[in-house]
C-alpha cells in the first residue's frame, strides 16, 4: 500500500507499457470503453420502454388520471437545456485545467489566468456541482408532480439512466476536488499532467454521455 | 514492462486555447439549434429525429476528437474507445431488432 508521503509527492517513476504508453492512460481508455457498453444498455432499455407506460405522467404529453387529475408533460426542456450548457462549459474549463498543468512555467502560462490550474479545476468542480444541483431540482420536482421510480416504465427507466449518470458526475466532482486539494497543497507540475489527463478523460466521457441522453431522452418526442 | 520507455501518449500537440474556444462555441451553437427546432413545427416532421441524431453525433465526435484529444492521441487509444463503442452500438441495434416486433395474436 502506498504511504501518505508517497501520495503527496510527485511520481518519480512513471510506468509505461511495452507500447510506450502510460499504463494509467491505457487503463482509463479501457474503462471508458466498458462504460460505453454500460450506458448503451441503459439507453437502449429506456428507448425500448419509451411509449409503453400504461399510466402517466408522461415525458412529452399531458395525461388525465381516472380520478380526473390532470398531469402535465413532465420534462422541463428549458431547465435541462441550461444544465446541458453548464456541463458543456465544464468540459471547456477542464481542458484549460489540463493545459495549465501541462504548460506550467511556460511563456503565455506563467503568472497568467490561463496558467491558473487551481482556478480551472475549481471551476470545473463548481460547474459539475451546479449540474448536480439542476438534477436534484429536476428529480425533486418530478416526485412532487407524481413521477417516482415506481410510477411507470418511463419513471423506472428515466430515473435509472439519469441517476447512473448523476452518480458518475458525483464521482467526477469528488475526483476534481481531490486534484484541487493536491494542487493547493503542493502544486501540480507538468510531471503530474497524467493525473489531470485521466480525470479529464473521465469528465469528458461523462459529458458525451449527457450529449446522448439530452437528445434521446429529452428532445426526441 | 519497460519503466523508461519513451512517452508515446501524445502523437501530436494538443489544441490551443483559441481552438478550445471555437470548439465550445460550436457545441453551444449546435445545442441551441437542437433546442430551437424542438419548439418549431419541424419537430412534428419525419426529418426531426434524424436531424437531432446528426446534431448529437456531431457534438459527440467534436468532444471526443478535440477535448478528449483522440484525434491527436495514439491509435491504441482510438481502438480502445471505438472498439467498445461499435459493440455498444451493435448491442443497441440488436435490442431494437429484438423488441420492436409486435406480438403475434394467438
Amino acid at each position: 500500500m502506498a504511504s501518505a508521503s508517497s501520495l503527496a509527492e510527485p511520481h518519480e517513476h512513471t510506468h509505461y507499457t511495452t507500447t510506450g504508453l502510460d499504463n494509467r492512460k491505457v487503463a482509463i481508455w479501457a474503462f471508458i470503453g466498458s462504460e460505453c457498453m454500460l450506458f448503451a444498455s441503459l439507453i437502449s432499455t429506456y428507448l425500448i420502454y419509451k411509449g409503453k407506460s400504461i399510466v402517466g405522467p408522461f415525458p412529452h404529453e399531458a395525461w388525465t388520471a381516472p380520478d380526473g387529475h390532470v398531469f402535465k408533460a413532465i420534462l422541463n426542456i428549458p431547465v435541462t437545456s441550461q444544465s446541458t450548457f453548464v456541463l458543456l462549459m465544464s468540459s471547456l474549463v477542464m481542458v484549460l485545467a489540463l493545459a495549465a498543468v501541462e504548460n506550467r512555467g511556460k511563456p503565455g502560462y506563467a503568472g497568467t489566468l490561463l496558467g491558473n490550474s487551481k482556478l480551472w479545476l475549481g471551476a470545473t468542480a463548481a460547474l459539475g456541482a451546479t449540474f448536480l444541483g439542476y438534477q436534484a431540482f429536476e428529480f425533486t420536482s418530478f416526485v412532487h408532480e407524481g413521477l417516482t421510480i415506481h410510477t411507470n416504465l418511463f419513471g423506472s427507466s428515466f430515473f435509472t439512466l439519469t441517476g447512473f449518470h448523476g452518480a458518475h458526475v458525483t464521482a467526477g466532482v469528488l475526483w476534481l476536488l481531490t486534484l484541487l486539494s493536491i494542487d493547493i497543497k503542493r502544486g501540480l507540475t507538468p510531471k503530474d499532467a497524467i493525473l489531470v489527463d485521466i480525470c479529464a478523460l473521465y469528465w469528458h466521457f461523462v459529458d458525451v454521455v449527457w450529449i446522448a441522453i439530452f437528445t434521446l431522452v429529452y428532445l426526441i418526442k | 514492462m519497460n519503466d523508461h520507455a519513451p512517452h508515446a501518449d501524445h502523437e501530436h500537440e494538443h489544441p490551443t486555447w483559441k481552438q478550445y474556444k471555437w470548439v465550445a462555441l460550436w457545441l453551444t451553437l449546435i445545442t441551441a439549434a437542437e433546442v430551437w427546432i424542438y419548439y418549431t413545427p419541424f419537430a412534428s416532421t419525419s426529418g426531426y429525429v434524424p436531424t437531432l441524431l446528426l446534431f448529437s453525433a456531431t457534438k459527440f465526435a467534436i468532444v471526443v476528437m478535440f477535448y478528449m484529444h483522440l484525434k491527436y492521441d495514439h491509435k491504441i487509444f482510438r481502438a480502445l474507445f471505438t472498439g467498445p463503442l461499435i459493440i455498444a452500438m451493435c448491442t443497441l441495434l440488436a435490442f431494437f431488432a429484438l423488441f420492436s416486433h409486435r406480438a403475434i395474436p394467438q
